[in-house]
């Protein structure tokens, strides 16, 4: 019997990477290839009154100028898809596409920029989501600034009944925590180069963590059958969620589509950090009942999440972290209102974690000042309340194979701590 | 206006046409397809693009090509002798010292750089040697385990 | 001063997308030789996934590694996958390679049972050979089926999918949600120093043990444990876009001022290990979790700058600033 699986086989890649054989799209050149530039709001908000860009396509060097208006599908992407490729009209955040250019080399196609007459009538950002949220608050969106779920306003999971927990519960701990707005940053900047094949059809060399989950927005936007589009990738330098959305790729096949030549468009680190989708920020407020024997009984959390600009995946990250933001314990009463809101800001979506990590780091603070509460050490409070095989979730989930109680055990003994000897009884089996 | 840029790569010369303010890093990718130096940053934050100029690591983003002529330029396309990987290839591929690989080259250069000076770095001054290239995949642990390797002779020829 | 404090934060996450439906196919061709290539659509970001799909379907078949190639380079070739994200791909992927190897171990089945004039289910395929159980001479060696069938004018192709379930939407008013294909755990303990003139955190210790239903390659592991931990580092000591939130004044631009760890920020003891309770439905019990390793250093390590200095930082990341600022006001 063949078993490799749990063996230390080494990388299949692992030969490409240490000789630098591995291809990355910025390592293809493609004869005749051209070079884009994408003119951005300098804005966050406000309306576009004049786009003329005949004097950039008339400057020698520029092979061809996109705007909304070249888009030949939907002007529209995203897992909900409501960014545009390139604006028409409503500017949401500074860095939003205006207009691109091809040209000989990027100098030149920046010196197009340049000629690209825009004229922009500035309107009132709002940037806080607190402020966004309240009545009057300009408006990022014409149909209001917070998401609106299956459930309305707010993502609700409503677990138990956390009055009665409360009003049943020893002690009431209460905290309010904040994460901060986080960049993928990963090595391999955006890029994409695309061109029409020796069968006719656009072909884009890709960073896209998901061929097909793109392919599928791509076919929207160049209004072209699956088949139409050969979508090259399988190697990225580096993801982490940043590449889970398009940034380049629309941009180069609609320039390949229109001029019908090579093009690269490639993101320098700044374009990467300042407009690419973000890890967004989030607040979270926590109301726990717990008794003296540390038993959670009672957990409520308001979570508030800064989208940005466009959904990307923002409502999809406050529906996942809402599914786990009372943390892997059987807490008997949750109560969660998750609420995604748009401020003009660059927009934000999916990294490492869909909103998992910020979850987890609320909940943990929160679970330790629960611990400092009742004066119980905080492995105390993990392992007792800590999911068992075959518990509840929040969600009304199962838990199955559940292993957290191993871990700790495993964890504590690697990091030298003593636990006391009815937590190393306990198991995920059994409470 | 072009000039002609003549200098040596790794153990061959080349010549090409290059603006004044090329860097070295559109010299090799660009001009010469020579695409081991990483464009991570063209900001010289992030280490990708290290290559060896006689021998001292340098960042190709930040270094103007012309400054590069008549020298000895070295990449990771240079690291193998007669087919054979260099020993720092050898010990980052079974330390899984590279997860995406993007930050390897410059990575490789800068360890090279290291154990040219020093063959028996403590860990210490292993850590310094990296520190300035960045890994967002976090490979530091593997990168100074498989460098510990190779200056403890674990994969002398 | 300087002072030491000790943390701990725990965690799960889930493989795959948020209400399930999310398949991932696969497909494995005999090629003339008794060698094989492995065809899916995911997308190696560093993961690993081009690694660890070969070592299940060399399982799987009971063939040498060597003789499985992987491609995964564009859409025309690769069968569909929903993407790499959500730590989804050992998961859903490697079920569909799974499925895929079982496929094709059944058309080779069948096939010899004709060739062999017997039951395919007296048909073996195992340790790189086709034969007839209990019959020792009626066997032949995976090349020759190779050769037998394509040059036979045979094409044989196993193809597999997987899909977790059909998409589940939350209900309305409950939440109700219970479309979650597997959950990993972990835990972390992080060992710290503040000094309290500077704010400066050093990170001395840090220890990180994730619960993995099956590891397919303990190395793999090793790398996302660790590169998680310096990422999760960053997320809970520097990294922050907007720096002025929520106003956009002096938002970052480039990795000057967007703060990631380097090979200096590495704690100088960092341990990390697995354990195992396999998943019913994973492949050979695996789940899903790389995105974890990135989410516990950070509130383990201010839950010990907590434990260290008494005061509680509420806002990620605790740069030195809130932590002079927190200590100000405790003793204000
Ligand atoms: S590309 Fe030169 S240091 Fe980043
Ligand atoms: S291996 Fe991915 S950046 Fe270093």
């Amino acid at each position: 019997m063949a078993e490799y699986v749990g063996q230390p086989v080494l990388r299949y890649d692992g030969i490409g990477h240490v000789t630098a054989r591995t291809r990355y799209v910025d390592d293809i050149q493609l004869p005749g290839m051209l070079y884009i530039k994408v003119l951005t709001s300098p804005v966050h908000k406000g309306i576009i009154r004049h786009l003329d860009t005949s004097a950039a396509e008339r400057m020698p060097g520029v092979a061809g100028v996109i705007t909304a208006k070249d888009v030949p599908g939907k002007n529209a992407y995203g897992l909900i898809p409501d960014q545009p490729v390139f604006t028409p009209e409503h500017i949401r955040y500074k860095g939003e596409r205006i207009a691109a250019v091809a040209a000989v080399d990027e100098d030149t196609a920046m010196e197009a920029l340049e000629k690209i007459k825009l004229d922009i009538e500035e309107q009132e950002p709002v940037f806080d989501p607190f402020k966004a949220m309240e009545p009057g608050a300009p408006l990022v969106r014409p149909e209001g600034n917070v998401w609106e779920f299956n459930s309305g306003k707010t993502r609700k999971i409503r677990f138990g009944d956390v009055e009665k927990g409360f009003a049943e519960a020893d002690v009431i701990v209460e905290g309010t925590y904040t994460t901060a707005t986080n960049d993928h940053a990963p090595m391999e900047p955006q890029v994409s180069v695309a061109y029409i094949d020796e069968t006719d059809r656009l072909a884009i060399y890709t960073v896209s963590q998901d061929l097909y989950f793109h392919l599928g927005m791509l076919t929207a936007i160049f209004n072209l059958p699956m088949n139409k589009i050969r979508y090259i990738g399988g190697t990225v330098g580096g993801g982490f969620g940043s590449k889970n959305d398009i940034h380049c790729d629309h941009v180069a096949g609609l320039m390949a589509l229109k001029i019908r030549k090579p093009v690269k468009y490639r993101h320098t680190r700044r374009e990467e950090t300042a407009y690419t989708t973000k890890r967004g920020p989030w607040t979270f407020y926590f109301k726990d009942g717990v008794k003296k024997d540390g038993r959670i009984i009672a957990r409520y959390v308001k979570t508030v999440h800064d989208t940005g600009g466009y959904a990307g995946m923002g409502p999809y990250v406050v529906d996942k972290n809402s599914i786990l933001v009372a943390g892997p314990y059987a807490i008997p009463n949750v109560w969660v209102d998750g609420i995604c809101v748009f401020t003009n800001k660059p927009p934000c979506s999916s990294m490492r974690g869909f909103g998992i990590i910020n979850g987890t780091a609320a909940d943990q603070l929160q679970t330790a000042r629960v611990a400092e509460a009742i004066g119980k050490d905080p492995w105390e409070v993990h392992f007792i309340n800590a999911w068992r095989e075959g518990d509840l979730g929040a969600t009304q989930f199962k838990v199955e194979a559940a292993g957290l109680i191993e871990a700790m055990k495993r964890a504590a003994e690697l990091a030298g701590i003593e636990l006391p000897a009815h937590l190393k009884a306990m198991s995920s089996r059994g409470r | 206006m072009k000039y002609v840029l003549s200098f040596n790569l790794n153990g061959l010369p080349v010549d090409t046409l290059v603006k004044a303010t090329d860097t070295l890093l559109d010299v090799l990718r660009e001009k010469l397809n020579v695409v081991s130096p990483k464009r991570g940053c063209d900001n010289g934050d992030c280490g990708a693009c290290t290559v060896l100029v006689n021998g001292e690591p340098v960042r190709a983003c930040l270094t103007i090509g012309l400054t590069v002529a008549g020298k000895n330029v070295q990449t990771v396309e240079g690291l193998q002798q007669d087919g054979k990987l260099h020993p720092l290839q050898r010990a980052f591929h079974e330390h899984y010292a590279a997860q995406c690989g993007f930050c390897t080259p410059g990575m490789l250069i800068a360890a090279k750089a290291l154990l040219d000076k020093n063959p028996k770095p403590t860990r210490e001054q292993i850590v310094e040697g990296i520190s300035g290239n960045l890994c967002r995949c976090g490979t530091y642990v593997e990168v100074v385990e498989a460098i510990q390797a190779v200056a403890a002779g674990k994969y002398k020829e | 001063m300087k002072k030491r404090g000790i943390g701990i934060a725990v965690g799960t996450h889930p493989a795959g997308l948020k209400g399930g439906g999310d398949p991932s196919q696969a497909q494995i061709r005999l090629k003339p030789d008794g060698t094989f290539d492995l065809l899916n659509g995911a997308v190696d970001i560093g993961q690993g996934c081009k690694t660890i799909l070969r070592q299940l379907a060399a399982d799987e078949l009971d063939v040498p590694l060597e003789n499985i190639t992987h491609q995964n380079i564009d859409t025309d070739t690769g069968p569909m996958c929903t993407g790499t994200f959500a730590s989804r791909v050992t998961f859903m992927d490697g079920n569909a390679v799974l499925a895929a190897a079982a496929d094709l171990k059944k058309k080779i089945r069948d096939w010899a049972a004709e060739y062999f004039e017997c039951s395919p289910a007296d048909v073996e395929v195992a340790n790189n050979k086709v034969f007839v159980k209990g019959v020792p001479e009626k066997s032949l060696s995976m090349a020759e089926v190779g050769a037998m069938v394509n040059w036979g004018g045979k094409f044989l192709v196993g193809t597999g999918a997987y899909t977790p379930g059909p998409g589940q939407q939350f209900d309305p008013e409950t939440g109700k949600m219970t479309a979650i294909a597997s959950l990993a755990f972990g835990c972390c303990v992080a060992e710290v120093e503040v000094d309290t003139e500077t704010g400066v955190v050093d990170v001395l210790k840090l220890v990180q043990v994730f619960e993995v239903g099956k590891a397919m390659n303990r190395l793999l592991c090793k790398g996302q444990n660790n590169g998680g931990a310096m990422m999760g580092i960053g997320f809970g000591l520097t990294e922050n876009v907007c720096p002025y939130y929520p106003t956009m004044d002096f938002a970052v631009q480039d990795l000057t001022d967007y703060v990631i760890t380097t090979a200096a920020d590495m704690p100088p003891v960092m341990v990390e290990d697995i354990v195992e309770v396999p998943h019913p439905n994973g492949p050979r019990g695996a789940k899903g979790y790389s995105e974890m390793t990135a989410s516990l250093a950070g509130p383990a390590i201010l839950n010990a700058i907590h434990n260290a200095i008494g005061v509680w930082i509420t806002d990620y990341p605790a740069t030195p600033e809130r932590i002079l600022k927190a200590l100000e006001a405790a003793h204000a």
